[in-house]
């Protein structure tokens, strides 16, 4: 069983009223609410945060990207794996991901990553999204109607710049490249293990299967809601003939660990409620470009609508769904799975129920979310890692992970010492 | 209501929907925003004193899934190219409205020898920055028929699935006109048609809606600009964005009354 920890690097200081005065936390998010001076000491904070996880003892640190977005202040997830590269020694990076249709031309994407995957050493897991449509759409105004084009596009690129060995021309319907040659390559051969987020569309979960990818469910809404999308996925692999390997899945899971259940409830409801209310106060008129979910996926919805399961969890909601029926009080977020609390035994033992009940090998956890203090952070971080995993270790111990890096033998690695200002002290 | 005579011809490899009524001089309609999921009652008026020819766009109702290959603006218009001929347009009149209007331009531009008089109601591909059009393809859905037509009963009637059609797939296609459109116009809709505005000799009628909440009403006087050929504007009281919709009798009229000029 692997745990990653996840950080989205949320602002922390969005106004309380902000659900009632702004009119969404992405796309156009007011640029008044952002206080570079104060974003200095939170992104110092998040990225202490993130070295922290791995010198505890987290198997990887994952990061994302977003776009005009006040609860993910990584446009660039890449800036901050490089510095982690250097400030972490064995912990593989996990960037999830780049999303492949925005990199123009996408041979950036194989550049930044190979960059990455020698500054480690070969400890990257690359990870492909499409992207939200608030990210992608909108923030960044790619055309919905030729996004998942451009998508697979870009991946075919990329997946040959990592791996040809001649110069190449790229002569793609999006993308033509007389000259393909990335230098540098990545440490890893073939290339880094990819990993694909997505939401529920049977066409992700298929091109998954058939590249032999990770598929990652990536919610904010938990296990519960969870368990519709990841048996869906596995339902597909049976389909397809493919094992039920839980390591080419990953999902991700917010938790809080205190004392006792009551302990938690009362440490994390704050830091909860400010990423269930201010960080998804999302306007739904950002959830649906036309073109951006497939037809299939629409018709798998419809189809699901018209059958009228009688469970509505039972099903897979669309984003807007999601948006308006959101808790976003602590006690609601709880019950519904979107935060796991509890004492470590009863996180570990809600956990492994997610991980077998989800049949999911790679845990990312979000063990900071909304405005929760570093000092909060490193608490929960280093409960969950002294009295939850190693109750969790054992999980899936009859599979291999086909999907983790394989970096340069340490030995063979270079020396990377912590930054000391010996000469400002002297 | 007339019952049009429905033929098909090939788009690019796509079966493609073109609806023909009436009798007299050919006119072309090109439909605008969320395309023709059915017959509408503004082209039996047309229908009264021309031959109306309503070839579907690609994507949009009746054109199948012909959006799908087409890349570029270039590939947009060729499409649109091919569907005057097959259509049996080539020479005629055509009307439009919206995004449709906006394509009857670029043809009467790259072939005006292949176009009448043009009868456009808003067309899109324009882009002011400091009077922008408002994004169609950012509301919630509910916000929608108010803004594409005055009346949004109407819009919605449009889109609403008749008896006996199929719940899963109407919605998907009615989806699938608004991402025909994306494709070709999205982020703003500005697809530079102003470097090619001054290449349309045709006499041209542009028709606004009064109450047009997409395309501000500016717009109108920056095509008239634009045009090399004489250009009339006339505003429809009462209407909105898609004013066929609102108001078919007086959009009709003030068609037929250009037309026979």
């Amino acid at each position: 069983m692997k745990l990653m920890w996840f950080h989205l690097m949320p602002y922390t200081e969005l106004p309380e009223d902000f659900r009632d005065t702004q009119p969404s936390v992405w796309v156009d998010i007011h640029s008044s609410l952002f206080d570079p001076k104060r974003a200095h000491l939170m992104y110092n904070d998040f990225m202490d945060e993130l070295e922290y996880a791995a010198e505890v003892g987290f198997d990887a640190v994952c990061v994302n990207e977003h776009h005009s977005n006040g609860y993910g202040l990584m446009p660039s997830p890449n800036l901050i794996a490089s510095s982690l590269a250097r400030r972490t020694r064995d912990t593989a990076l996990c960037v999830m991901g780049n999303s492949l249709a925005l990199y123009n031309p996408p041979t950036r994407v194989a550049e930044e990553f190979a960059m990455i995957d020698c500054i480690s050493g070969g400890r990257l897991i690359a990870g492909f999204p499409v992207g939200t449509p608030m990210d992608t759409c909108y923030a960044y105004g790619t055309n919905p109607s030729q996004l998942r084009q451009r998508y697979m596009e870009a991946h075919d690129l990329v997946m040959r710049a990592w791996t040809e060995k001649e110069t190449f021309a790229f002569n793609g319907r999006f993308n033509q490249q007389r000259y393909v040659n990335i230098w540098p390559r990545p440490v890893q051969t073939p290339h880094p293990p990819i990993w694909v987020p997505g939401g529920g569309s049977v066409e992700t979960w298929r091109w998954c299967a058939e590249m032999s990818y990770v598929y990652c469910y990536l919610s904010y809404y938990g296990y519960k809601a969870g368990k519709a999308t990841m048996d869906g996925y596995w339902s597909e692999m049976d389909k397809l003939g493919k094992d039920r390997n839980p390591y080419q899945a990953g999902f991700l899971q917010f938790v809080g660990v205190g004392e006792s259940r009551q302990h938690a409830f009362d440490l994390y409801a704050e830091a909860a409620e400010y990423f269930y209310g201010r960080c998804l106060h999302v306007d739904p008129k950002w959830a649906t470009p036309p073109g951006y979910s497939s037809e299939g996926s629409q018709r798998a919805g419809l189809e699901s609508q018209v059958k009228k399961a009688a469970d509505s969890s039972g099903r897979v909601k669309s984003n807007g769904e999601r948006i308006a029926s959101t808790a976003r009080e602590m006690q609601g977020i709880v019950d519904n799975g979107y935060v796991i609390i509890g004492s470590p035994d009863e996180v570990a033992e809600q956990l492994r129920e997610v991980a077998t009940s989800l049949n999911v090998g790679h845990l990312m956890l979000l063990l900071q979310y909304g405005n929760m203090s570093k000092d909060l952070c490193r608490y929960n971080t280093k409960l969950f890692a002294d009295a939850v995993m190693p109750k969790l270790r054992d999980i899936h111990a009859g599979w291999t992970d086909h999907w983790w890096p394989r970096p340069m033998e340490a030995s063979m690695r270079a020396n990377v010492p912590a930054f000391t200002p010996k000469l400002a002290a002297e | 209501m007339t019952q049009p005579e429905t033929l098909t011809i090939d788009v690019g490899g796509f079966a493609t929907r073109v609806w023909r009524a009436g009798s007299g001089p050919k006119l072309g309609w090109f439909a605008g925003f969320g395309g023709l999921p059915r017959w509408m009652p503004f082209l039996d008026e047309l229908a009264k004193t021309r031959t109306v020819i309503v070839p579907s766009l690609p994507g949009f109702p009746g054109g199948d899934r012909g959006h799908a290959v087409l890349d570029t603006h270039l590939d947009w218009l060729v499409a649109v190219k091919q569907i005057l001929d097959k259509a049996d347009l080539r020479g005629a009149d055509l009307a439009g409205s919206s995004v449709g209007a906006s394509l009857a331009l670029e043809a009467a531009a790259l072939w005006p020898d292949a176009v009448g008089k043009l009868a456009l109601i808003a067309p899109f591909g324009l882009f002011d920055d400091k009077n922008p059009p408002t994004d169609p393809w950012a509301q919630r859905a509910n916000d929608v028929p108010g803004l594409m037509c005055a009346d949004p009963a109407v819009w919605t009637a449009m889109k609403a699935p008749p008896e006996g059609s199929n719940s899963i797939e109407w919605p998907i296609e009615q989806v699938r006109a608004s991402e025909a459109a994306a494709r070709i116009f999205w982020p703003l809709g500005n697809t530079r048609i102003e470097k090619r505005l001054s290449l349309i000799t045709a006499p041209t009628l542009l028709l606004w809606g009064e109450q047009d909440r997409i395309m501000p009403r500016a717009y109108a006087d920056a095509f008239a600009a634009g045009l090399a050929g004489p250009a009339t504007i006339r505003t429809i009281p009462g209407a909105g964005h898609l004013a066929e919709l609102d108001k078919p009798a007086e959009v009709a009229a003030e068609i037929a009354a250009f037309l026979a000029d």
